[in-house]
């Protein structure tokens, strides 16, 4: 049992807005279209970019010609980012951009800058292996207990079977970009749309070889990052660079569409062959797999396989393989590496089920003590028991292979999946004015999770205010930094901090009222809008009359959140539980979704509201890659062939289902503290729908997403 | 092709029905850089000689936005969307794909919801634009965007002004609104986030809302 500490999260029975459902703060300003996003900045006189790129996967420059697009009309700056001599290893990379007076002088005069390129080879595609010799890199080989020797045992049942999943785009809906402005010559003001305020000002003062002290990065709100905008970005430098060439001239370079989707952002795909072995009363016994992916011309990350049980996993042997490819570059796509893990492992444990003619979900409660620890093996077993209770698991699954007459077959399939998702560190800036007033301020950002409101409610609840009486301040790098929007650390790590920063503020008040109230400071309480005297409603005053006694002199407390600080506010480690439920027309091929039920836990949710969007959006992208998405390459050319939205399909409403979802809160959950939930939601859908679709139709559809024509030949094969 | 056709610009208000499409096809070179459209493509559709031509340089329109008048000058490539969003710094509606498929950048244009990135500024002359700018007056909401509030049918917000658009000619046209409706006339629009779950009850219950405001 931990010590009792001051900033601890109140006693449940205490809580009048922790945990609620709560509606987000900045819900009026998104729904009216007032929220101002990077896209929508307008400066006086401001300048519109636009950027030449290279048309090839893989090339040499040998020459850039810039003179004419200089005597353009309305052209004020022209940049080269990469000269000749440099060799190009995608295609979309920056060569050149040009800064003019209205967007379409700069679409001109770009288009006036001459580049001149020698081709050199290139690989786009990865998926047969043996078509990337001399493009491969072993990355992992592991090896634990006796595969070999596991899987001869004479009770053994084992299945093999081929997994994958392709490189997808993060398709943010607000482009990569920002307007970057001079405000004199040594002080630059950039307006990013990104998932770092307080970490992106660093690389713009080492690109503008000025100090940090002299950038401020500004972001209100942003369209969508999903991992993919933790930087300042080379077309970041380029646009500051113009500005400066235009003499401070604010100038705006937001990508365009097929940049979007070319160069910002991608996530490494990963295919595997699985051996995989469980006794006849399904204890998992043995695994072996080669597996491999490409996250660009650099490496990927390494999908932790087996999922979930790699740790304790008996008998395992694996190799992971990088291929290096000039597909474009990968970045953090929301829960890095456990997508793809999820789908290779949880499509094999369900395939060596069907095999063993199990149930798939007394397979995963027989198998849950693999689980890194008690703690998450237990949750597994609670988040089971419930998804089969929503989904009426007992009444409405069936052995694989719908038996039933007629082309659309019914399946349903399981998934499980985890993640950490401690918070980040991080400053805030409580402040109480003597007129009542109290503002919070952190150099955060809210990517639509909703940071702000989560902000309000633990501010509000420590110092007995209704939401309305905090103004809530982030999207500033002026203000005290905060951690980046990443990894689901977010939620964790503000709440942490302002419940430190404002229980601060609340005991400098209250260091200050008590002799008005003819008692101690640690003897005050601040609830309702009034500091009282505990247990003592009597000898009270109304919030402001307290505040008022501070005279002149407002308080101003920090709250810091450190990842080993003393008090336990937050933890890591999370499960969580979907079964998705899936028709198929067998003569189209084509995959309805009729439901996704998720479990999640996150330990002590501080907005049951944005809690469970967080949960409904996360199943509706996994809809889309499980069912859509792909990054489709062209190996004639080595050029992206869907840089757009037509055919980079994203899931339209009539395409997601229905959808049941329920957060585990109450005893064993809330006093872990705050657990980050951005990530783990999204990992299981695509194994889950998968595994639905092997259920429904009777045999597996091995790769993402479960496109027509692959289901089909699934059938045709079977 | 730049100038080379290009007479004084004078401007014929009845002649301007042109879609985006027509527009690209006839002064496609200038736009696209002769990437795609080929001289015989431009003979084809070069204009008779009595029509008066625009551009390329920039023309004044008048734009009748959320019922005041604006004068801009703009050149005929550039598009509703990009008139308003640069020049008038009304920037509600967003540039997502730039090119009819996502529904960010939905105006309303006589009534009709339009996407304003695939009409050009020219061709919006005369006609009734409203904006999503029209309808939060201060504090006051309007009920399209109350329901998508209270039922959090948003989260980074970037497609949401689209679907409040889209979503406010829905509730007019259909004021019983079943979900299959609801799945069909807001499937225009897209949204990155996963906000469906929730737009899909702020539809239905701004449909509830618009009939029980009716009767």
């Amino acid at each position: 049992m931990a010590t009792p500490c001051k900033y601890d999260w109140p006693a449940p029975e205490k809580r009048k807005l922790i945990g609620k459902r709560i509606k987000r703060i900045d819900g009026g300003m998104k729904s009216s279209g007032q929220a101002k996003y990077s896209f929508d900045i307008n400066r006086p006189g401001m300048l519109f970019a636009k950027v030449v790129r290279c048309p090839y996967a893989h090339a040499k420059i040998t020459s850039v010609d810039t003179s004419e697009a200089e005597k353009m009309p309305g052209v004020k700056a022209v940049r080269v980012i990469q000269g000749p001599g440099k060799e190009i290893q995608w295609e979309g990379d920056e060569i050149a951009a040009v800064a003019a007076t209205s967007e379409e002088a700069a679409e001109d005069a770009a288009r006036k800058i001459k580049v001149a390129y020698e081709q050199m080879p290139f690989l786009v595609k990865e998926e047969d292996l043996s078509g990337a010799s001399g493009f491969t890199k072993p990355a992992v080989t592991e090896k634990a207990g006796d595969p070999d020797g596991a899987f001869q045992g004479s009770d053994v049942v084992i299945s093999e079977g081929y997994y994958g999943i392709p490189v997808i785009t993060h398709c943010c809906l607000e482009t990569h970009g920002q307007v970057a402005e001079w405000t004199d010559p040594e002080n630059l003001k950039v307006w990013a749309s990104t998932q770092g305020v307080s970490a992106i000002g660093g690389q713009f003062a080492e690109g503008m070889k000025i100090s940090p002290n002299n950038v401020n990065i500004i972001c209100n709100y942003v369209g969508g990052g999903f991992g993919s905008k933790f930087a300042a970005d080379r077309w970041g430098l380029a646009c500051a660079g113009l500005s400066k060439d235009a003499e401070g001239k604010a100038v705006k370079l937001m990508l365009e569409r097929n940049a979007e989707l070319l160069v910002a952002g991608a996530r490494p795909s990963a295919y595997a062959k699985v051996k995989v072995g469980a006794k006849k009363d399904g204890t998992l016994v043995a695994w072996q797999s080669e597996s491999w992916g490409t996250g660009g011309v650099g490496g990927s990350g390494v999908p932790p396989i087996p999922y979930v049980f790699h740790d304790k996993f008996p008998n395992r042997a694996r190799t992971h393989t990088f291929v290096s490819t000039n597909i474009g570059p990968s970045r953090a796509w929301r829960a890095p590496n456990h997508p793809q893990a999820a789908l290779i492992t949880m499509s094999a444990f369900e395939d060596l089920a069907a095999k063993l003619n199990m149930d798939p979900i007394e397979f995963l409660m027989k198998n849950a003590d693999l689980a890194p620890n008690a703690v998450l093996a237990k949750t597994y077993r609670e988040e089971l028991t419930k998804a089969a209770e929503l989904a009426d698991w007992k009444k409405n699954w069936h052995p694989r292979g719908d038996k039933t007459s007629g082309h659309i077959k019914r399946g349903m399939g399981v998934s499980m999946h985890t993640w950490g998702g401690a918070p980040h560190n991080g400053k805030c800036q409580v402040t109480i004015q003597p007129d009542g007033s109290v503002e919070v301020k952190t150099g955060s950002q809210d990517l639509g999770t909703g940071t702000r409101t989560v902000i309000n409610i633990v501010v509000a609840e420590t110092l007995g205010l209704p939401l309305e009486a905090v103004k809530v301040m982030i999207g500033d790098s002026h203000y005290p930094p905060d951690g980046p929007s990443g990894g689901s650390t977010t939620v964790g790590g503000v709440s942490g901090h302002t419940r430190r920063g404002s229980v601060n503020a609340r005991d400098a008040l209250f260091a200050v009222v008590a002799p008005s109230l003819g008692s101690k400071p640690e003897d005050l309480e601040a609830v309702d809008g009034h500091v009282r005297v505990k247990g003592n409603a009597t000898k009270s005053l109304t919030w402001k009359q307290a505040c008022a006694k501070l005279g002149v002199k407002p308080v101003v407390a920090e709250g810091e959140q450190a990842r080993n600080s003393p008090c336990k506010l937050n933890d890591s480690g999370v499960g969580g539980v979907q079964i998705a439920d899936v028709s198929v027309d067998t003569e189209t091929g084509i995959v309805k979704m009729n439901r996704i039920i998720a479990v999640q836990d996150c330990g002590l949710i501080i907005d049951m509201k944005t809690a469970e969007s967080q949960v409904y959006g996360a199943l509706i992208m996994g809809v889309s890659y499980a069912l859509y998405e792909e990054k489709i390459m062209d190996h004639q050319t080595g050029r992206m062939l869907n840089p757009n939205m037509e055919f980079y399909k994203l899931a339209t409403i009539a395409d997601v289902g229905d959808f049941t979802v329920h957060m585990m809160t109450g005893p064993g959950y809330d006093e872990r503290g705050v657990i980050g939930l951005g990530e783990p939601p999204v990992i299981s859908p695509g194994a889950a729908i998968s595994n639905a679709v092997a259920n429904a139709i009777g045999v597996r559809v091995p790769t993402l997403p479960l496109t027509p024509d692959k289901v089909l030949a699934a059938l045709e094969k079977a | 092709m730049k100038g080379k056709k290009a007479k004084p610009q004078k401007m014929k208000a009845e002649k301007l029905a042109l879609t985006r499409r027509d527009f690209l096809r006839g002064a496609g070179v200038a736009v696209s850089g002769g990437m795609l459209v080929g001289g015989q493509t431009l003979a084809q559709a070069a204009p008779a000689p009595d029509t008066d031509i625009l551009g390329p340089g920039s023309v004044p329109i008048t734009l009748k936005i959320n019922g005041a008048a604006h004068q801009l000058s703009v050149e005929p490539r550039v598009t509703l969307l990009d008139a308003l969003r640069n020049q008038l710094d009304i920037t509600g509606a967003k540039r997502v794909c730039d090119r009819g498929t996502c529904g960010a950048c939905t105006m309303i244009v006589d009534g009709k919801a339009i996407y304003a990135c695939s009409m050009l500024a020219i061709e919006a002359q005369g006609h009734n634009i409203t904006t999503i700018e029209s309808f939060s007056h201060g504090d006051h909401l309007d009920p399209v965007m109350s329901a998508f509030w209270d039922n959090d049918a948003q989260q980074c917000g970037f497609c949401t002004p689209g679907f409040m658009m889209a979503c406010k000619e829905f509730v007019t046209k259909h004021p019983h609104a079943k979900l299959e409706e609801v799945n069909e006339g807001l499937s225009g629009n897209i949204c990155r986030c996963g906000t469906y779950h929730g737009l899909k009850q702020a539809a239905l219950d701004a449909s509830k809302g618009a009939r029980s405001a009716k009767a």
